[in-house]
């Protein structure tokens, strides 16, 4: 074996593997650039005993031949590239171990520019350990990294004060630097579990207690780290089996994937969503050539598997097995905080692919909520979202997704989006303000044909002198539907028309009494208003409906009812400032106060239209002007 | 699920994303114990078959057992087997350091069968342990249209959701067992039987540790002659494996010049 060069050392530093049979907890650090990372990680390092033998003296005698000072820091830096800009620029991963276990280490770049890398970092660690300097206080990338792990569902985090020997070791200015931490972490819902004084360099509170800070009673980094827990996978929560791919490489036909969540056994029941197939588990595949060992019944969470149904039918990558009773949300519109890493930024309006799970599809941008600056959390609005912004999004796909709320099972509930070929941002589900859809699109009732008509609906056109169909009026509250509608109704009924108007607040008192104001309840009374609408048309009338019906998705639905016929949506027209000076019900008001939640254009949202027939601006034109236009527009649409 | 459970199944989970996502792929099989693991592994993902060509790029210098190990297995395990031999080395890049001249061979061979097949992508049994620059590879690694490597420019990878699309020409290197240690591939050979060449036992109190050409890799001083006994010696080594791999320490950035170029 040749004798180990000098050279050698910068290659071969960090490459000691762990032993297998122990715990493996895997540590990102992350912190501002400059606040002494790598500097901390050496430290760690060598304090204990993780280094291979002769490394901290071939470091030492590097640096004299090169003429710099001795860094701790040199041991991370493998690349040519970030020896020259003295910046660590990828992600990297080291191993360690202390008495209680393994541990890897993954060191994300604090450099501004290298979000896309402490992204890519910290997503596959059970842990954090966030690094301030202790001179330079909190920076603006402490809190925005704080605010991404916490983005990312990192829950464990341990912040070190670095470079107390710069201070002194003063307990003043640490107490300082924590409260004012800590009080930005609790503002996003994290708490810190540990805040420790270090000094890196010094080696205090690293591995070995500190002498010189007496007045800090906690533990130690290393302490701290090995009160960490791994991530645990979670077989105790509803299924969640993405499909990954189907083979039929034999006669069987395998449905691969791996169990995110929960777990199944041979025999249940699962529903593939958003096909809505079902079948039974009839097997669970399994290669070994270990003698003996028989197929398994029962799969968990965290496992690649593979299974067979008992019946064949077609489902296909992207689908989401779950079982019936649990199944995941169904919607095509979402609510989503996303990060941005694209080189050109996320523009309203325009599509990219969702990768949820195994699925892909085209979604819109359908509106950028805001713009959150995550070092003072103060929200902007914007039409795009620039490189390396956190935004609240609402994101539209023209076909049924299945997927779930984060909070609730982040792995179902995280997507990215591609920008042509690139990853170009993460994000995380909310359906705040939307409806689950599953529901509503779920027939429930089967073998029902309809009655065909004894009576044409020429027939009926023709003795009516018009066509029948749905004038579906939209708008916030307070844009004038319902004014305009009773008075084209009026104008209509005088001219001969056979029309009638189906108004929100009357329809609430009967037909849905039994819905309340939740968003799947406002889908339920829109589904149901717009059936009866249809019906409406069909009988001959033109019903005129006025409902907010915010959601482009209900709307849309209405006018599937309505089968082929005349539907007409007529978009109401009047922005939240107008609709608020107006305010004929006092609602506005009440939201304002906090007393009417989930209020649209207040608290939730409000789609506009982008296919309206006609749209009526009413901060323009008076109710007789509106009226004359809707006449004109009737005469037009509904003559024989 | 144990820790090599999980090993398990992350690498067949990145099987079948590869699998699924890219045309005209093929496994990288260089005959040592991290790509025997990497068969197994695909055995494992696709249920007993290895649905791509799983390819050996000859340097015609590897030990006669090694050789001896890949014809008897390459038809056991039913591979769609291919060999491609690499250029001679009065082809190469004389500035490189003589070991290091010598991988970069084999890198040629590599990006010549590359071309001749038309291969959009290749598994490569890497491990993020194994070394410095190794550590910052990604799982699925795009290559430039000249096989080069920029490690300053990586695709962001995470929630396990690979970069898949690529723009026409872009190869992409798959690294199913970058989440393991050494450690971890011998405890799995263990615990899954997976066949072993003997070099890797300790023979007159050496052994190799890490497999390469004859003429550039160094046994090291050992006394196991076990699976169990290299794991037991490697809890307690402070010894790199790739130390006696003679091209990663002829320079500083020797190994990193390799690897920009497109070696493993």
């Amino acid at each position: 074996m040749p004798e180990a060069s000098e050279a050698k050392v910068k290659l071969a530093t960090v490459n000691e593997s762990p032993a297998s049979a122990r715990d493996l907890l895997r540590i990102v650090i992350v912190g501002h650039v400059d606040h002494g990372k790598s500097t901390l990680v050496g430290r760690m390092f060598h304090d204990t005993g993780s280094l291979p033998d002769g490394k901290y003296e071939s470091i030492k005698a590097m640096c004299e031949r090169r003429g710099v000072p001795f860094e701790w820091a040199f041991l991370m830096d493998a690349l040519q590239a970030e020896r020259d800009q003295g910046i660590t620029i990828d992600t990297s991963q080291i191993w360690f171990k202390t008495d209680a276990r393994d541990y890897t280490i993954i060191d994300a770049p604090g450099h501004k520019e290298f979000l896309k890398n402490m992204i890519t970092g910290a997503a596959q660690s059970d842990a954090a350990l966030l690094i301030i300097d202790a001179a330079e206080g909190v920076r603006e990338q402490s809190r925005r990294h704080g605010y991404l792990l916490h983005l990312l569902g990192i829950r464990q985090v341990a912040v070190a004060v670095n470079k107390m020997d710069l201070i002194g070791y003063e307990q003043d200015q640490f107490d300082l630097i924590e409260q004012e931490y800590r009080d930005y972490l609790t503002s996003i819902g994290v708490t810190p579990t540990f805040v420790i004084p270090v000094s890196a360099r010094a080696g205090d509170n690293i591995v070995t207690e500190s002498t010189t800070m007496a007045w800090y009673k906690g533990p130690t980094v290393v302490k701290a780290l090995d009160s960490f827990l791994p991530k645990a996978t979670a077989s105790d929560r509803p299924l969640r089996f993405p499909v990954q791919d189907v083979y039929k490489f034999d006669q069987r036909r395998i449905i691969a994937g791996r169990i995110e969540e929960g777990s199944f056994a041979v025999g249940d029941e699962l529903v593939f969503s958003p096909s809505n197939k079902k079948a039974r588990v009839k097997s669970i595949e399994a290669w070994s050539t270990i003698p003996g060992k028989e197929q398994p019944t029962e799969a968990f969470a965290g496992e690649s598997v593979g299974i067979t149904l008992d019946e064949q039918i077609f489902v296909e990558r992207g689908e989401l097995a779950s079982h019936v009773e649990h199944a995941p949300i169904e919607t095509d519109v979402f609510r989503a905080r996303i990060f941005w890493l694209g080189h050109e930024s996320m523009v309203k309006g325009k599509t990219y692919r969702i990768k949820l799970g195994t699925m892909e599809a085209p979604v819109t941008v359908q509106s950028i909520e805001s713009i959150i600056d995550t070092s003072d959390l103060s929200n902007t609005s914007s039409h795009q979202v620039e490189r390396n912004q956190v935004a609240e999004v609402v994101l539209r796909s023209r076909r049924m997704l299945a997927l779930d709320e984060f909070e609730k099972a982040p792995k179902s509930g995280r997507f990215v989006l591609i920008d042509k070929y690139d990853i170009a941002g993460g994000g995380i589900i909310s359906m705040e303000g939307y409806a689950n859809q599953r529901d509503l699109i779920t027939s429930r009732s089967t073998n029902i044909t309809r009655v065909e008509h004894g009576v044409t609906t020429e027939a009926r056109a023709f003795k009516n002198g018009h066509k029948g169909g749905v004038l579906w009026f939209t708008g916030l509250s307070g844009a004038g539907k319902s004014t305009v509608a009773v008075a084209l109704e009026k104008k209509l009924f005088e001219k001969g028309y056979n029309v009638f108007v189906l108004d929100g607040d009357n329809v609430r008192h009967g037909l849905n009494a039994n819905l309340s104001f939740s968003p799947e309840d406002r889908a339920e009374n829109i589904r149901r208003v717009g059936e009866v609408s249809a019906l409406f048309a069909r009988a001959g009338m033109i019903a005129i409906t006025s409902f907010i019906s915010p959601y482009r998705s209900d709307r849309d639905r209405a006018r599937e009812a309505s089968n082929g016929g005349d539907f007409h949506e007529i978009f109401v027209k009047a922005d939240v400032a107008t609709c608020e000076a107006r305010d004929p019900k006092g609602l506005y008001k009440k939201a304002r106060s906090g007393e009417i939640k989930d209020f649209t254009g207040i608290s939730a949202p409000y789609e506009e239209p982008d296919n309206a027939e006609l749209t009526i601006d009413t901060s323009v034109l008076s109710v007789d002007e509106s009226v004359e236009q809707l006449v004109n527009y009737v005469e037009m649409k509904f003559k024989v | 699920m144990d820790r090599l459970d999980q090993l398990e199944s992350q690498s067949i989970f990145i099987f079948r994303e590869a699998f699924n996502r890219i045309e005209n792929i093929a496994m990288l099989w260089s005959l040592g114990k991290d790509s025997n693991v990497m068969i197994w592994l695909a055995r494992k993902a696709f249920f007993g078959h290895v649905p791509f060509p799983v390819m050996h790029v000859d340097t015609e210098k590897k030990f006669p057992e090694m050789y001896e190990f890949r014809d008897r297995y390459a038809a056991e395990w039913n591979l769609n087997f291919i060999r491609e031999l690499c250029p001679p080395i009065e082809d190469i890049d004389d500035t490189l350091p003589p070991a290091a001249r010598s991988a970069a061979r084999k890198t040629a061979g590599l990006k010549k069968a590359i071309e001749k097949h038309k291969f959009n992508a290749l598994f490569a049994g890497i491990r993020r342990d194994e070394e410095a620059t190794r550590a910052k590879e990604r799982v699925f690694s795009p290559r430039g249209a000249t096989g080069q490597w920029d490690f300053r420019d990586q695709p962001p990878e995470f929630w396990d959701q690979f970069k898949t699309d690529f723009p026409p020409g872009t190869h992409i290197r798959v690294h199913p067992l970058l989440h393991w240690t050494e450690v971890d591939i011998w405890l799995y050979t263990l615990r899954e039987r997976i066949p072993t060449i003997p070099l890797y036992f300790a023979k007159d109190g050496k052994r190799y540790r890490s497999l390469g050409d004859k003429d550039i890799t160094n046994p090291v001083a050992s006394t196991a002659t076990t699976i169990e006994e290299i794991i037991e010696e490697l809890r307690t080594t402070r010894i790199s494996e790739r130390s006696g791999r003679a091209m990663d320490h002829e320079a500083e950035d020797a190994f990193e010049r390799l690897r920009a170029d497109g070696y493993l």
